[in-house]
């Protein structure tokens, strides 16, 4: 019976287990060889072991902009989340809760270059809020929105708030609300009832709120490249020249790595975790 | 009157949906005015509508491009993360565990290191650049999202309407067939919408694996923006968002379904 088990299980997951091996786990074991390996002169790479792109990460050019993709992303998933909390929890206590998801959705599939380009539209010298404030007599010069660091984050923020309140709203939907009446019924103040009953129990939609807006933060590339300047240049806009402009595959590689493995490891303990919990 | 339990979450949440909506209704709004520019120097006009619709070739080559590998794709990897995750949850076998997170990493790795992955890929096997690798591609990391979606509804499915079927004599071909497949089938329809969806929306990926004459729609609004606006892109979009509209409206009681598997 085992082993019947066995051949069945292989025979159902195998076509995924294969196509995993040959389209992602190949090409990552690719990318880790590589990342040692000496650049070719037009791009592609020669067989000689060289710690050569490792030593280039950490240029203090490279080191820079690292550190602000880091500090982007922790301000962008904070802003998310905070904002998502109060969304997800209208949403979760709303008889309207279908047509809020509609709401929240819609942008969410709506093309996110053709969100960036309306934005474009918005925030230029000639854009729609620097025409609307100018018409008004507010101001007489446009102001600077776009092309630095904060049109950055504000965009960023508007791409990946679905991908925070989506996940917030799942679990929240679940939670039974009666309880934070039951605590308040018990003496408990609104804020205690919120932080001691309902925060320990969506604590797992939240950890998956943040992984689900942090990682396409930090790995952005097309928000930095068209509504940022040269001083918001993020780690994905890197990787990408190293491809397409200086062809330098091992460097791009090398920060491919740099993203990899850190995730990797983290989702491994999360998932080894996960199956302790259950026994 | 009903009173509001929540007035300050209300508050944020309708703000939230100003601030995801003002984009779009920008563009839906200047689809409609014939200049170039943000002022209107006449009234509302389909010039636009008109381009898109008789004089814009390359676009509707791009939106072919993309619904041929959304289909394709997606169906693929409906199929076959399907049966996947039915295997690993009717049969227990050796290697379940590093499937499970040989199949979590695609979903979560940024991107640009799946795109950059891929190229290295087919450029180190010689394979040429086009809509086969685009598939490819597109099979890969809509995968995860088939799989998780489904686990999650074979996680609430009663298993002993399986034992019942086969206590009254249904083969085991027949059990997946007749019970367990027909159980899941909005959880599958689900998934392969969300990964339509994905598909169709998918640039950084792509823009690594596509080669010359396969351009999607995303990357084709991309160049148009870097070389040269054009308001058609604009008139698209509010025929996009129309569309999405209607299909989100008609799947309205999926999409909470939808929503958890993200």
């Amino acid at each position: 019976m085992q082993t019947d088990n066995q051949k069945k299980g292989i025979l159902y997951a195998g076509p995924m287990g294969l196509w995993f091996i040959l389209f992602f786990a190949l090409p990552m074991v690719i990318i880790i060889l590589y990342s040692f390996l000496t650049r070719g002169m037009y791009g592609g790479v020669e067989w000689k072991f060289t710690l050569d792109a490792f030593r280039q990460v950490f240029n203090p050019n490279f080191v820079e902009i690292l550190i602000r993709t880091f500090l982007i992303t922790v301000g962008c998933t904070a802003l998310c989340i905070l904002l998502a909390l109060p969304c997800a929890y209208a949403m979760a206590r709303s008889r309207h809760q279908i047509l809020f998801l509609l709401l929240i959705m819609i942008p969410f599939w709506t093309n996110s270059l053709i969100r960036i380009y309306a934005w474009i539209n918005l925030l230029s010298a000639d854009g729609i809020i620097n025409q609307f404030l100018i018409s008004l007599h507010i101001i007489k010069t446009p102001l600077k929105l776009i092309y630095n660091q904060n049109a950055v984050i504000v965009v960023l923020t508007y791409m990946f708030l679905p991908y925070s309140i989506l996940p917030l709203f799942s679990t929240m939907d679940r939670f039974n609300f009666s309880l934070l009446e039951a605590a308040r019924d018990l003496g408990a103040t609104k804020l205690q009832s919120l932080t001691k009953i309902m925060l320990p129990s969506i604590r797992g939609g939240i950890v998956t709120s943040i992984i689900f807006t942090a990682i396409p933060v930090f790995g952005a590339y097309t928000v930095p490249l068209l509504i940022g300047g040269i001083d918001s240049y993020m780690v994905g806009n890197i990787i990408v020249d190293q491809v397409t402009k200086t062809r330098n595959w091992p460097l791009a590689s090398a920060f491919s790595m740099l993203l990899t493995v850190p995730i990797t490891i983290a989702i491994i303990i999360g998932l080894g975790g996960k199956k302790n919990e259950k026994k | 009157m009903r009173r509001n339990k929540t007035p300050f979450a209300t508050f944020i949440l309708i703000l939230v949906l100003i601030f995801l909506f003002l984009p779009l209704i920008v563009i839906s709004v200047y689809s409609f005015n014939p200049g170039k520019t943000v002022f209107w120097t006449s009234g509302p006009s389909l010039t636009w509508y008109y381009k898109l619709f008789t004089d814009s070739g390359p676009l509707w080559r791009a939106f072919g491009n993309s619904l041929l590998i959304a289909i394709t794709s997606s169906i693929t990897a409906t199929i076959i993360g399907t049966l996947a995750s039915i295997g690993i949850k009717f049969f227990t076998f050796k290697g379940t565990k590093t499937i499970s997170i040989l199949s979590y990493l695609p979903m979560v790795l940024p991107d640009v290191v799946i795109g950059i992955s891929m190229l290295v890929f087919f450029s180190a096997i010689k394979m040429k650049l086009g809509l086969g690798t685009i598939f490819l591609a597109h099979v890969t990391f809509n995968l995860p999202f088939v799989f998780i979606l489904i686990n999650a509804s074979l996680e609430e499915f009663n298993y002993s309407i399986v034992e019942a079927a086969r206590d009254l004599g249904a083969s085991q071909r027949q059990t997946l067939l007749r019970v367990i497949i027909p159980a899941i089938m909005p959880a599958i329809f689900g998934s392969f919408f969300m990964a339509l969806t994905m598909s169709l929306e998918d640039f950084l990926i792509t823009f690594f694996v596509s080669g010359p004459g396969s351009t999607t729609l995303p990357l084709f609004v991309y160049s148009t923006i870097r070389y040269g606006i054009s308001p058609v892109i604009n008139a698209l979009s509010f025929v996009i968002i129309l569309g999405l509209l209607f299909i989100g409206w008609i799947a309205r009681r999926h999409l909470k379904d939808i929503a958890s598997g993200t």
